[in-house]
Order: C-alpha cells, then sequence, then structure tokens
C-alpha cells in the first residue's frame, strides 16, 4: 500500500461499553466489550477483520455506523477522511458515502418488495435496475419479497444495496457465511472490484481463508480490541513473520497449516485481565505484560504486544 | 387455490359446530334454571287454574323429554320461527333485527374510533419507549383496562352529562320527540356517550399491542439496517414500522369483537340504549327463554365472523401466508 493513498476510516482507541445487568447484580454497571480498538482503511484498500465468534466484532462496525442501542456508551475517536464521524455528521454519510452489507436476509424487510428496499431512500429505479443487471438479477427479481429469495440471490441484493449510490467505504459483516465456496468467491471478487475502483472496504469475517484471498490487510480482533494489522502476506508467510502470539496462535490453528488449537478460552468481557488480554494463554507472559499494552508500530504493521519483535 | 377452498370449508364446518355447541349448552342452561316459562309467561299474580296450566304445559311440550325438546327448538329456529319473545311482546327475530341495528352503530364506531386511536397511539408510545407519553399511556391503558367497565360508564356519565351537561344523559332518541321527527345528529348526539366509554375501554387492548409490537419490530435487524442505510426516524415509521403491525393490529381487532360485544352489553345498560347488551339484560331479567337463546346465537355467529375475518384477512396480506411458506398460527405464535 502506497503512501499517498488517503485514509478513509481511522478508528482510535474505540471503546464500547453496555450499561447493563450482570448476571446475580441487581445494579445496572457497564460492561465493556470493545476496549481501545484502533484500525484504519485506506481507499482502495480491503481490510479484513478476523476473530472468533463472540468476539465484538460486529459491535465495531455498529459503532462506526452509529447504530448501537441506547444503553451503549462509546469512547475513543472515529474519523471519516479526517473529519470526527459523530451523530450530525453520520446521517449526512448514511445510504450514501457509507455503505453496510449486513449479515443475512433478516436484515431486509420482510414485507416489503426488494426493489423498493434497494432504492431505499436515495436511490431511483433506473440506478435499481442498473445494478441488478451488473449482479445478473433480473427483473423477476424486483418484485419478490426477501424470503422468496436464494442464499445467492439475496447476497447479490444486499451487495446491490450498498453499491446504489457509490460510497467511499463500504462496511460488510460476516458477508459470506451460508454461501458455497464458488458463491463466496464470487462476493469477494465483487469487493475487490469495488477497492480496486477506490471504494475502502471494512470486511468482518470469521473466515480467514477468505481473508486470505481478497485482503490487503488483515486485523486480528480478540478479546474486544484488535491485537495486531498486518498485510496479507505476512500471514500467507506464516507464524514467523507475525507479530503477536495470537496471531501465529490463530494460524497455527488452521487446517491447512499446523491445526493446532491453543489451550484456555477468550477472557468474557465482564471480567477480563488489567494488562494484556491475552496473558493467560500466551507462552511468552512475564511481569510487563500486566502493565498498559499500547499499540505499536512494527515491522511496517501494528501491535499490541510489549515482547513483539 | 386448491388450499384455500379447504380453508373455507374448514372454517365453515368449525362455525356450524361452534353453533350447534352453543345452542346446546345455552339451551339446557335455560331449561336447568329456575325460570319456569310458564310463570314468566302468565305472569306470577296470574289466577289460572292447575289444570289449565298443565294443559297449556302438554300443549307447549314442557314434559317431554329435554333432548326432544330441544330438537323442536332447532326445527323451529331452522324454519324461520324464533318464537315470541314474552318480554316485548313481539317476535323474537322483530326484537333482535331492530335491537341489533341501534348496537350495531353503536360498535361500528367505536371499532373504528378505537382501532385508529389505539393504533396511532400505540407507535407514538412505543416510538417513545419509557418517554413521558408512554408512560401516561400506558398507565391509563392498564387502568383501564383493570376497571370494570360500568363503572368506567358512570364516570363518563357523571363527568359529560352531569356536570358538563354536553351530552345526554341516555337513551338512543331524545324523550318525547315524535318518531318520525328524530334526525340523524339526535341520533348521533346520543351515540357519543356510549360510544366513548366503550372506545375507552376497547383501546387499551389494541395500544398496548401496537406498543408492545413496535418495540419489538424497532428493535428487529431489518430496522437497524433501515437505519445504516440513512433511514430517519419518520421514515422507518412510514416505510416499515406501519406496513409491519397495521396486519397483526387489525387482525387483534377483528378477534377483539367479542370483549367489544361484552363490553357493550354493560355500557349500553348504563346509558339505558335500546340496543341488544339492554335486550339481553332484560330477557334474562324476565325469563324471556326464546329471546335470550336468540340472542345467544347471533351473538355466537357475530363474533365468529369477526375471528372468521381476522384469518382471512391474515391470508390475503401477509406474502408469505399467501405463499405457504408460514402458517397463520406460526405467526400467531409469537404475536399473543
Amino acid at each position: 500500500m502506497s503512501e499517498e493513498k488517503k485514509t478513509v476510516l481511522n478508528v482510535e482507541d474505540l471503546t464500547v461499553a453496555f450499561n447493563m445487568y450482570q448476571k446475580g447484580a441487581f445494579k445496572k454497571t457497564d460492561l465493556e466489550v470493545i476496549h481501545k480498538l484502533s484500525i484504519d482503511v485506506k481507499e482502495g484498500e480491503i481490510v479484513a477483520v478476523v476473530g472468533s465468534s463472540g468476539s465484538g466484532k460486529s459491535l465495531l462496525a455498529h459503532s462506526i455506523l452509529h447504530i448501537l442501542p441506547k444503553n451503549a456508551k462509546v469512547g475513543g475517536k472515529i474519523e471519516y477522511c479526517g473529519k470526527e464521524l459523530d451523530d450530525k455528521y453520520v446521517k449526512e454519510l448514511l445510504g450514501r458515502d457509507i455503505a453496510f452489507i449486513p449479515q443475512s436476509v433478516d436484515y431486509l424487510d420482510p414485507l416489503m418488495h426488494v426493489d423498493k428496499q434497494v432504492i431505499g431512500v436515495y436511490g431511483n429505479k433506473e440506478r435499481q435496475r442498473e445494478v441488478f443487471d451488473r449482479y445478473h438479477l433480473d427483473e423477476r427479481v424486483d418484485t419478490l419479497y426477501p424470503f422468496q429469495l436464494s442464499g445467492g440471490m439475496a447476497r447479490r441484493v444486499l451487495i446491490s444495496s450498498a453499491v446504489m449510490e457509490e460510497p467511499k467505504l463500504i462496511i460488510a459483516d460476516e458477508p459470506t457465511p451460508g454461501l458455497n465456496v464458488e458463491m463466496a468467491m464470487e462476493t469477494l471478487n465483487n469487493f475487490r472490484e469495488l477497492a480496486d475502483k477506490g471504494t475502502a472496504v471494512l470486511m468482518i469475517t470469521h473466515d480467514i481463508d477468505l481473508a486470505f484471498e481478497v485482503a490487503d490487510r488483515i486485523a486480528v480482533f480478540y478479546a474486544g480490541t484488535v491485537v495486531e494489522i498486518a498485510s496479507t502476506l505476512d500471514f500467507i508467510m506464516g507464524r514467523g513473520f507475525l507479530r503477536h502470539p495470537y496471531s501465529a496462535a490463530f494460524v497455527d490453528a488452521l487446517p491447512q497449516k499446523k491445526f493446532k488449537p491453543i489451550e484456555g478460552t477468550q477472557p468474557y468481557a465482564g471480567n477480563l485481565p488489567s494488562g494484556c488480554l491475552f496473558a493467560d494463554r500466551c507462552p511468552y507472559r512475564d511481569d510487563e505484560c500486566a502493565g498498559e499494552i499500547p499499540m505499536r508500530d512494527l515491522r511496517g504493521g501494528k501491535v499490541r504486544c510489549v515482547h513483539a519483535t | 387455490m386448491n388450499k384455500k377452498m379447504k380453508n373455507v370449508i374448514s372454517e365453515s364446518i368449525r362455525m356450524a359446530l361452534l353453533l350447534i355447541a352453543v345452542s346446546i349448552i345455552a339451551f339446557f342452561l335455560v331449561i336447568n334454571s329456575p325460570i319456569d316459562p310458564l310463570t314468566s309467561y302468565v305472569g306470577p299474580e296470574s289466577t289460572l287454574s292447575q289444570e289449565a296450566r298443565d294443559e297449556i304445559a302438554e300443549y307447549w311440550g314442557l314434559y317431554d323429554p329435554p333432548a326432544e325438546r330441544f330438537m323442536s327448538w332447532v326445527g323451529n329456529i331452522v324454519r324461520g320461527d324464533w318464537g315470541d319473545s314474552i318480554t316485548y311482546k313481539r317476535p323474537v327475530k322483530d326484537v333482535i333485527s331492530e335491537r341489533f341495528s341501534y348496537s350495531f352503530g353503536l360498535m361500528a364506531c367505536t371499532w373504528v374510533i378505537s382501532g385508529l386511536l389505539g393504533f396511532v397511539v400505540g407507535i407514538i408510545s412505543g416510538m417513545r419507549e419509557g418517554g413521558w407519553f408512554d408512560r401516561i399511556t400506558k398507565y391509563f391503558c392498564l387502568m383501564v383496562k383493570s376497571a370494570p367497565t360500568f363503572w368506567i360508564g358512570l364516570l363518563v356519565l357523571v363527568i359529560f352529562a352531569v356536570e358538563l351537561k354536553w351530552f345526554p344523559i341516555g337513551m338512543a332518541v331524545p324523550l318525547g320527540k315524535p318518531a318520525n321527527e328524530v334526525t340523524f345528529w339526535d341520533r348521533l348526539y346520543h351515540m357519543a356517550l356510549p360510544v366513548i366509554t366503550l372506545s375507552i375501554i376497547s383501546m387499551s387492548d389494541i395500544m398496548l399491542y401496537t406498543r408492545q409490537k413496535l418495540i419489538e419490530i424497532i428493535n428487529s435487524d431489518f430496522i437497524l439496517y433501515a437505519r445504516a442505510r440513512g433511514e430517519n426516524e419518520k421514515q422507518i415509521v412510514l416505510r416499515h414500522v406501519i406496513r409491519n403491525i397495521a396486519l397483526p393490529a387489525i387482525t387483534v381487532q377483528f378477534a377483539s369483537f367479542s370483549e367489544l360485544f361484552g363490553g357493550m352489553a354493560l355500557a349500553e345498560n348504563v346509558f339505558s340504549y335500546p340496543g341488544i347488551g339492554t335486550a339481553t339484560t332484560a330477557a334474562a331479567v324476565n325469563g324471556d327463554v326464546p329471546l335470550l337463546l336468540g340472542i345467544a346465537v347471533c351473538s355466537a355467529v357475530f363474533v365468529f365472523a369477526g375471528n372468521l375475518m381476522a384469518n382471512v384477512l391474515y391470508g390475503v396480506f401477509d406474502p408469505r401466508i399467501k405463499e405457504g411458506v408460514i402458517t397463520y398460527e406460526h405467526t400467531h405464535a409469537h404475536s399473543h
């Protein structure tokens, strides 16, 4: 990635907490689910956020889009093209400059024809037809209800919605589950095409194989934060090129690598260790790991580990 | 089409079974009640001799076995002979059709007003969940739902008729006015208070339902996605919320015919409104068996018609049911 490319999305020290009842308690307390997360996406670039299920990846997307539930508290900084993305600014951008691709067809109104939904509040019929044609959705699809769509059609409808207004930033939340390999590849190639035209794509997925195929950079998500961001090449080269012990373990656990799991589980959001979140599963742990762990630049990537070299 | 025909047939069978069951139960309740049809016919102070009484009872078939009496009553009903009302000294059919025409206006107005008002208020308070408007309307509705109908009727009567004198205190037409001079406005004016009372009561159901359903929908994924695509609150309500709530709300409103009917009977008594409700009470008090049975059968038909319309509407308007993807029971499992 060359230096002159503009940063479209920049997230710094994002913290998300929910004010809620904990198990067995009668008073609402704050449950912090995303901790000091930093990530950035440049124009023409696909950044994949990978991590296991339940690590809060979707919440990252929802906080950028400002669609978190009312009891969420958001801290830190989110910038779009260098300007702070506050409630007011995001309203101007959503559906036009920033598009969201949700996980499934459940995100469509069950009682509305898909063409009207894809047109949304900003589009028009001609543009919708044009986009549908591009994704091989013929005119019969226009007047179908979401429950009548097949998995692949639903996926293409959701992507069509996202590209209606030619956005500068696309945030895709698990765009591939439920699709067979060919369909998944087709979807990812669609993203690649969009990125090659200059769109910045933030793709959230638990499928690292697919991330390998199209992403320019990969961010590894663990226990509510990003522990490492590095170029996809580093991940393909293997653990020796990675910076964080969790990313290394993550790659080792892949079927085509050593298929080797590591001990332990991700810590629960309500019960986090004070220092490094990975410390209790880490083979290199020492006293330094109990302190504050900043995100630092290392060999062209970023890592949140004091020992990484 | 085949499926539709099947539905129509099965609904018709259900209707027939319901009517048979209602007639049997009503009939046997009445003949086992302490009401003596003969005494209520001739009056308690009658000087009729015992022989004459026996003769009439014999002629009426009062000594026949219950099953035989039931069958002869059913036979007459089918032939169109509903008997004569003792209370009104007129054929039951005439009494019911006249009374129903009064009550029908009352129920139709109530049904429309409570439906629209409940729907709109439910949407507003659901959108502002936890806000002052939501809290006030929610507690008001819960209060109304727990209060007896006649008590609310009396309250409305005291406030609007006695204290403020805005509306007449009762009846369907002005007292002492010749029937041919009674205008449409007179009737409407007299209907106002019972309609207000009934609307307040019926509204709470539909309002609480709409509110609950809205909160459910507003937290669903497709609303989240609509937000993410830049739709504002107003667009979300107009484009998605109303569409998704209207159908279940209309269904609930149709299914509420039974409560509407029950509430009407009480409200009519409070306002001395000459509808089917007051006729029912009069029939019960006077031991007017033919009228009582006639009303029981008619009200069963009325309530069943409401439920039937609810079922049919769901099938017509929800594309998922129309295509047979999910069944009516399916959608109702979580709406009730």
